[in-house]
Formats: structure tokens, sequence, C-alpha cells
């Protein structure tokens, strides 16, 4: 990305060089529109510690604001008047990114997770958000799956009890488990992990695959059909296993 | 309140108009108060099986659009004071059934039925879902070969996923399996699924076994649901369903094949 000095040889020095880093900056988190309320709380803040925030680069976080509209002006004359130098804008909507960028404020991509640092008020919701994503983590389906069915266990296994009716589809993140007879479809590993496999009482498939690579049930050899196997792949071929 | 039952398998031509009659003529034989309604809208064919297809005024969707109420377009059966038939319109097409108003009508025939059977038509379309939605039991038909089978399966998921019950999160649809047009002699063969294999294939608990029989047939031609064939294998082996269906034990008949003498084999081939 960067130019490189040393492939223009021959040409004129360059100029300048585009480069990208990371800085770690102060977020200032909004949270409610009375820009008074944010004064006092601003000049408490700043009176604790004034060099503090002398001439720094700020981002102004809408990811949580509650009011409606933001006004800009205010809030960025309050923030320079203590020595701020506000100069993005990151969250919030289209309207108030427009309004933003009146005040040559730049919109900055979303590019953390809102449940890794909640904030107090969110962090039920938060809680509840891990809760679910462990729920979503592994699947357990215990009742027969019917042709015309489909189970995906987003980004994790996927636990079965019962048979898997021909017709029917399996998919899961991680590894796939029956414990019935298989003749459906079964697919591992779907958002490409290597290392997922298929476990399975009976392999009676249409089709196995993990991370994409596949079998049809025409290419599984008759004596691996009916007893339980194991499907993994070992140098990305898809072998299959008795167990 | 009644129970309401969906006669359904998803393919066609395996039996659900022959057994939704059986059935319906076999809960009301047992004194229940029966009414059997025919879903079918567009290839009404329930009548003629019932043999009331001369006494059909008013319709299923004539109620649906309230043109007529439930008291006129309800049939009484000639053959049994509990038996009320509900034909559907042969002039309309399925999408005549609007949810709401299938459901206001199951529940007007619930205050004054003891069984609501549903003959659903064939396929997965709305016809089929809307015979299905509002079920408590299903019974769901199926003939020994692979393709019935695989739709049987998928009617299966369907009547789990898409049904009221299923949508309220109630306690499931209360599956049966009944295989007919059964030939156990072709299943010694090896031409026909066994009632082992389609139970192992549909994991289900099997309400019935109907043998293949010319009796059903010349029942249906002559309008006379084959149960009342109290002669004929089918009709028995329906006899025995609505039996189970209540609750009774009943040992499976006619699913082995009858061994012949030499002597009968010589004269009759």
């Amino acid at each position: 990305m960067a130019a490189n000095p040393q492939s223009l040889e021959g040409e004129a020095a360059a100029a300048f060089e585009l480069k990208a880093a990371g800085f770690t900056l102060p977020i200032f988190r909004l949270l409610g529109d009375d820009m008074e309320a944010v004064a006092n709380q601003l000049s408490a803040k700043v009176g604790q510690a004034p060099d503090f925030f002398r001439n720094t680069p700020i981002v102004i976080d809408l990811g949580d604001f509650a009011g409606g509209e933001v006004e800009f002006p205010l809030l960025v004359g309050l923030l320079r008047g203590y020595g701020m130098i506000p100069f993005g804008v990151r969250g919030g909507s289209k309207a108030q990114h427009a309004s933003a960028e009146t005040m040559e404020l730049a919109v900055l991509g979303e590019t953390y997770s809102r449940a890794a640092r909640p904030s107090p008020a969110n962090a039920e919701n938060a809680e509840r958000a891990a809760a679910d994503e462990a729920v979503h983590a592994s699947m357990l389906v215990a009742r027969p799956v019917r042709s015309g069915q489909r189970h995906y266990a987003a980004g994790g296994d996927l636990s079965v009890v019962g048979a898997v009716s021909s017709g029917a589809e399996l998919m899961a993140d991680g590894n796939i488990h029956v414990y019935g007879p298989l003749r459906g479809r079964a697919m591992a590993g779907v958002n490409g992990d290597l290392e997922a496999r298929i476990f399975c009482q009976d392999l009676q498939a249409e089709l196995v695959a993990i991370a994409g690579h596949y079998r049809v049930s025409e290419n599984i050899p008759a004596e691996l059909q009916g007893v339980p196997v194991q499907i993994f792949l070992d140098q990305k071929i898809l072998r299959i296993e008795k167990l | 309140m009644a129970r309401i039952i969906v006669i359904t398998s998803g393919k066609g031509g395996v039996g659900k108009t022959t057994t939704a009659a059986a059935l319906a003529m076999g809960l009301a034989l047992k004194g229940k108060r029966t009414a059997v309604v025919d879903f079918d809208v567009g290839l009404r064919n329930l009548d003629l099986i019932m043999g009331c297809e001369r006494r059909v005024v008013y319709d299923f969707v004539n109620v649906i659009k309230e043109e007529a109420t439930l008291n006129q377009a309800l049939i009484r059966d000639k053959r049994s004071d509990h038996l009320y038939i509900l034909p559907a319109s042969q002039t309309r097409d399925k999408d005549a059934l609007a949810k709401d108003a299938v459901g206001r009508v199951l529940e007007e025939l619930s205050d004054s039925f003891d069984f609501v059977v549903c003959d659903s038509p064939a396929g997965i379309e709305h016809g089929a879902t809307m015979a299905m939605y509002y079920a408590d039991d299903a019974i769901v038909v199926t003939n020994p070969e692979v393709s019935s089978v695989r739709d049987s399966d998928r009617m299966l998921g369907i009547l789990s996923s898409k049904s009221r019950r299923a949508e309220n999160g109630d306690e499931p649809i209360r599956e049966h399996l009944l295989l007919t047009r059964y030939d156990p002699r072709r299943v010694d063969n090896g031409d026909m699924l066994s009632v082992e294999d389609v139970q192992e294939i549909l994991s289900l608990s099997l309400i019935g076994v109907i043998p293949e029989s010319k009796a059903v047939l010349s029942a249906s031609n002559a309008g006379i649901p084959v149960i009342l064939d109290h002669d004929s294998d089918a009709g028995q082996a329906y006899a025995d369903t609505v039996s189970r269906y209540l609750g009774e034990d009943i040992p499976h008949r006619f699913t082995e094949a009858e061994k012949k003498g030499f002597l009968s084999r010589l004269f009759k081939g």
C-alpha cells in the first residue's frame, strides 16, 4: 500500500508517502443532549487535571447517545474551550453524521465490539447478548430432522439426537454430531474451519462436507455406509474413518 | 371442544380422501359426533367418496365468505346421524381459504362436534398448510414406496414448524403414520418397502396398515366409505385404525402374506 522509495529507482525522489498507523485516542462518549450538564461535568473533570486535556485530539462517540439531535457547534466549542481538539465522530445516525460533517468533523468507522466494553447502562444487554451467543454457539436438536428442514449452528457445534432424513440439511461452523442415522446432508466447518469434524452413528448421508470439501453418497464406499464414522480433513482431503 | 384431525401426505393419490371418509365414518359409528371437511378446493372428491355429491348446495368457501351459515352447508350423512360433511367448492381455488376465516369455521365446528376430520389436498402449498394449521392430531398417509415416504417426511417437518401449535409453542401436533396400499407379498419379494422400513425412516408411531384391496376402488365408485364394507380386509383394517386412534390396543393385521396351500396355488395361480 505504502509507496516504496526503492521501487521508484531512477525517478525523482518522492515528495511524500502514504502510510497507515494506529493511534490510541481518548473517546468522548456523549450520553445525553443536555449541553449544560455536559459543560458542568466537563469543567469539573478538566479542573482536576487541566494539562492532561491540553491539545488532546478527541473522538466524539455517539454509540450510546440517548438524545435526538447533537448540538455540534456548542459541543465542539465547549471541547475546544478546554483545549481539546475534537476531530471526528463515530456511531450515531446518518443525520448526526451529516451535521457532524458541517462542523468539519470526520466520520469514523465502527470498529469496536460493543460487547467488549459495555457501558454500565448496557451491561445487562451485553450480558444477555453474551448469553444468546453462548446459546447460539452450540445447538442441540432433540427431534428427528425431516426432509426439507435445515439447521445451522452459527459459530459452534450442532448435535442432533434423532434421525436426519434424506433431504434435510445440517450446517455448523464447528462440528456436527448425529446420534441416529444420518441420511441427509451434513456440512461442518462451513465458515472454513479445516479442523471441524462430523461424527455420526449410522452414515447413510447424501452428502458430507467439511470446510467446502465434500463427498456425495455415490463416492462413499459401501463398507463405510451404515456404520458409526467420523469424517475429517487430512491435508485438505476428506477422510471417512470407522469409529 | 373437538379434536381436529388432519389427514395429510404431501403426495397425491396415496389415499387421503379414502382415509378421511373411512375415519370419519368409523368415528361416527362409534357414537362420536364427527364432521369431515374437504380442504381440496377446486378438486373436490370427498363428496363423491361419501356418496353425497347430489346433495351439495353450499360449500366450505361459501361459509368462509359468509355467504352461507355452517348449518346450511353441512350435509348430514344418511347412514349415520353423527356424521356431517362440509364439501369443498369446485369452482374456486385454494386462495379462497383465508387463515382467519378457516380458524373461525373450525372453531364453530369444534363447538358442536367431538371430532373434526380435515381432508388435506396434496402438495405443501396453501391448501395443505391451511388444512393442517389448526390441527391437534395428524394422520400421515403413506404408501410403501420411497417418494411417498420422502413427501410424508417433508410434511412432518412442516407440521412441526408451521402449525398453530408450533407457532404458539403449545404441545406439538400428535403425529400418526398410516400405511396404505400395503402388499405383504410384494414386500416379501423385495419390491415394496416393509412396515419396519417405513417406520425406521419416519420414526413415527404406526396407527394402522391398510392392505392393497380391490374393495377400496369399488367402495369409492359406489360412494360408500370402505370402512362400511365389513367383509373386506381394507374395511376391517380401517375399523382397527379407528379403534387404535380412540386408544384401544389392537395388534396390526394384514401385514403378513397369506400362506397359500398347494391346491389353492394350483387353482388360483
